[in-house]
């Protein structure tokens, strides 16, 4: 006679959660269209690889100064991204401070250039402020964060237990600067994408000349700037020393100082008239005429971009996540010693094991180091127009990112001499372990996979950032702001309902580098 | 006579109080009081309530006890200097304070220096106390204490990780600069020789409560037998 007793175990509701995740990623993926388009992506893919494998600088001139230009809005952005992000996260208890950083960094690079750019037009200025202002909001985040975290016990050993900032200097400083500085360096990186990036709207870094050599099919040329791009990323913690920070903001402010010739006429105009709702626009608020105007308006406008553009970044972001989660488990044993460099375990030579770690590690830097937004544009390029290659990018740059820091996370596990190897010893002594720490990455990294999505709407995905993008292109401002402000808060409730779900599996919430 | 009353009025009171930690009861209807010029020794065996009843003591007062806990909570980066300087953040203003922090200022030094020499510390004043032994960590945790010059001190076990020889030598000096001391100390000698009133704690309650030149360390022996 056999007895069944229910099952009771922690892994259980992880395992339920997970299966709600995949159910519905496979049921976006029946909705959305991930056809392939092109008569024959492999012609595409092979004369790519032909590029990638002969580069050629066609001028050597323009290839220097859009990586120069790439660096310097990427430091200066993070200069003052830090900055502001140090003095809002000395307010973080108080919520409208968290509100504040939270919206802010819910509006992507991308969207603040556009909008700085219709003021400020191509300038220094406005590279600037579209890194500087969401990272800002990230920045003061992580410090806030940090802060919290940092043991009490300094601070509550002190004659008055103070929360002055005399001892915020003394206390908390001092033990939070090593993760502050560690983290904010890793956003230096961050942020050369993202510098990169603003070249596909038009500022003059790697980006510009990437989109112009990749759309006529230049594809020699767009693979010289590829690699300087990676080399950029790639030698950063060869040079950026923190000693050597002066030398190059000095250098960096003195080749691009960020100026712009902003037309107070225009701003004004923008902010009073342009980016106001068009039937507002000069009429009295109160009256009921106006407000019917204004509901038609929005009522028109909901049904025609804001719901669809919404679904649409609702059900990319969902596949994408789910993408992400597997690409993730599939790629941790490139950088996991258990199963790279185990020699005696494994049995084969021990002098080389040290290497294929490292680089099984370097092929997940490698394209942890791809921008997404490029990946996504080239992934267009061979495949056409569908979801499919924005689903890919997504996939592949979040993927090595939390496969990376996972496989990093095994080296802390002690196995017993006696356990299983491979398949087994993955399936069975890694992954429930580390399972708890893959969900806290993933939710971390869900805000940040949502805000990419509406932005790959800009090459031509019908998600919020392609009706952003169009508003933008017929000058209808209004239109624009309002779909931002949709998309920021969609952010923004995913990153509550992520940190919802961090909290109820009792996920570990410290932030890690993502 | 008024200043006769307002200085046998206790500084520290507790009638019929009970104290807990992390939601247990340590000390149950406790009461006790403690007059200025004191020097009290809290003896009993570990997890009696020492620390608790000690960290009640500073809540009463906040703001004119120097305080010196076991754990002593320095910041580990930083050097000697800062750790003691800690102490008088309070007397200085903000951006005081930061340049301190930057580069040491020559009157701040002026009031760290004798007092690392006191105890000892000259040597590591600029070495950041993650480089120094725990006898020196906690000679500076004393000197956080002393600069605060507070007419209270209260410390817990503050003596414990050096040697006995040293450990009478700071107790004396603590008991110089301080007017009223209390002190949870496990060395029974050192409690004897040190302090003029000793309260010996056990399962919840005070057990003991007399002037140390009224016992002898066999009396204090029961404190530590099983309960």
């Amino acid at each position: 006679m056999s007895t069944t007793h229910p099952t009771n175990t922690s892994a259980s509701a992880l395992r339920n959660l997970s299966l709600w995740f995949a159910v519905s990623a496979l049921l976006c993926l029946f909705i959305i269209d991930i056809d392939i388009s092109t008569t024959d992506p492999w012609a595409e893919l092979g004369l790519m690889t032909a590029g990638a494998l002969s580069p050629s600088v066609w001028s050597w001139p323009t290839l220097i100064s859009s990586l120069a230009n790439t660096f310097a809005f990427a430091l200066q952005g993070v200069t003052f991204g830090a900055i502001g992000g140090f003095c809002l996260a000395l307010g973080y208890r108080f919520a409208l401070v968290r509100a504040f950083c939270a919206f802010i960094r819910s509006i992507h690079e991308l969207f603040w250039a556009l909008l700085f750019m219709q003021v400020a037009g191509l300038s220094s200025l406005t590279g600037l402020l579209a890194i500087a202002i969401p990272y800002a909001g990230t920045l003061a985040k992580i410090y806030g964060e940090l802060f919290e975290e940092v043991d009490p016990a300094a601070a509550n050993n002190l004659p008055r237990s103070g929360r002055n900032l005399s001892y915020f200097f003394y206390t908390v400083l001092p033990l939070a600067w090593r993760s502050m500085a560690s983290y904010t360096s890793y956003r230096v990186e961050c942020a050369i994408r993202s510098s990169a990036i603003l070249g596909f709207v038009g500022l003059p870094t790697l980006g510009f000349h990437l989109e112009t050599a990749l759309s006529d099919g230049n594809y020699s040329e767009a693979a010289a700037f590829f690699y300087a791009l990676l080399l950029l990323i790639g030698s950063l913690r060869l040079w950026l020393h923190l000693r050597l920070l002066p030398v190059y903001l000095i250098a960096v402010f003195y080749y691009l100082p960020p100026q712009a010739t902003i037309s107070w006429q225009l701003l004004v105009r923008f902010v009073s008239e342009d980016i106001v709702p068009t039937p507002l626009r000069g009429q009295s608020l109160y009256s009921g005429e106006t407000l019917n105007s204004v509901g038609h308006w929005f009522n028109l406008l909901w049904q025609q971009q804001i719901w669809p553009g919404l679904i649409n970044t609702l059900l990319l972001g969902q596949i994408s996540l789910v993408f992400t989660g597997l690409l993730a488990l599939a790629l941790l044993p490139l950088n996991s010693s258990l199963f790279i460099s185990r020699g005696r375990f494994m049995g084969r030579g021990r002098l080389l094991s040290g290497w294929t770690r490292g680089a099984g590690d370097s092929i997940l830097i490698l394209l942890r180091s791809l921008p997404e937004y490029l990946l996504a544009f080239v992934g267009l390029l061979i495949l056409g127009p569908s979801m499919l290659p924005a689903i890919l990018a997504l996939g592949i740059h979040n993927g090595a990112i939390i496969g990376h820091l996972l496989g990093r996370y095994t080296d802390e596990i002690n196995l017993r001499v006696d356990a299983s190897r491979g398949a087994t010893l993955y399936f069975y002594e890694v992954l429930p372990r580390i399972y708890r720490q893959f969900l806290a990455f993933l939710f971390y990294r869900w805000e940040v996979i949502l805000r990419e999505t509406a932005i790959l709407g800009i090459l031509g995905i019908a998600t919020l950032g392609f009706y952003i993008d169009s508003a933008f292109e017929t000058f209808r401002f209004d239109v624009a702001l309002s779909l931002i402000l949709v998309s920021a808060a969609l952010n923004m409730a995913v990153d509550q309902f992520a940190r919802y779900l961090r909290r109820r599996l009792q996920l570990k919430t410290t932030p890690e580098s993502l | 006579m008024l200043s006769d009353r307002i200085s046998h009025r206790p500084l520290f009171q507790f009638s019929d109080q009970t104290l807990h930690y992390q939601g247990r009861t340590v000390l149950d209807r406790l009461s006790l009081s403690i007059v200025a010029g004191e020097r009290v020794a809290l003896v009993g065996g570990s997890g009696v309530g020492k620390s608790t009843l000690l960290k009640a003591l500073r809540e009463q007062l906040p703001d004119q006890v120097a305080w010196c806990p076991q754990q002593p909570g320095l910041v580990p980066m930083l050097s000697t200097f800062h750790n003691i300087y800690m102490g008088a953040l309070d007397n200085h203003s903000l951006l005081y304070n930061l340049a301190n922090l930057i580069k040491p200022l020559p009157a701040a030094r002026s009031a760290v220096e004798p007092i690392a020499k006191l105890l000892g510390l000259e040597q590591q004043l600029f070495s950041s106390t993650d480089k120094l032994s725990g006898g020196q960590q906690q000679r500076t945790s004393i000197g956080r204490a002393l600069i605060q010059k507070r007419a209270i001190f209260l410390g817990d076990e503050p003596v414990a990780n050096v040697d006995e020889y040293q450990g009478d030598a700071l107790l004396q000096l603590i008991c110089q600069r301080h007017q009223t001391v209390v002190l949870a100390l496990h060395d029974i000698a050192q409690a004897l020789s040190t302090c003029t009133r000793i309260i010996g704690l056990k399962d919840g309650a005070i057990v003991l409560d007399a002037p140390s030149n009224q016992l002898q360390a066999s009396d204090l022996a029961d404190l530590y037998g099983a309960s």
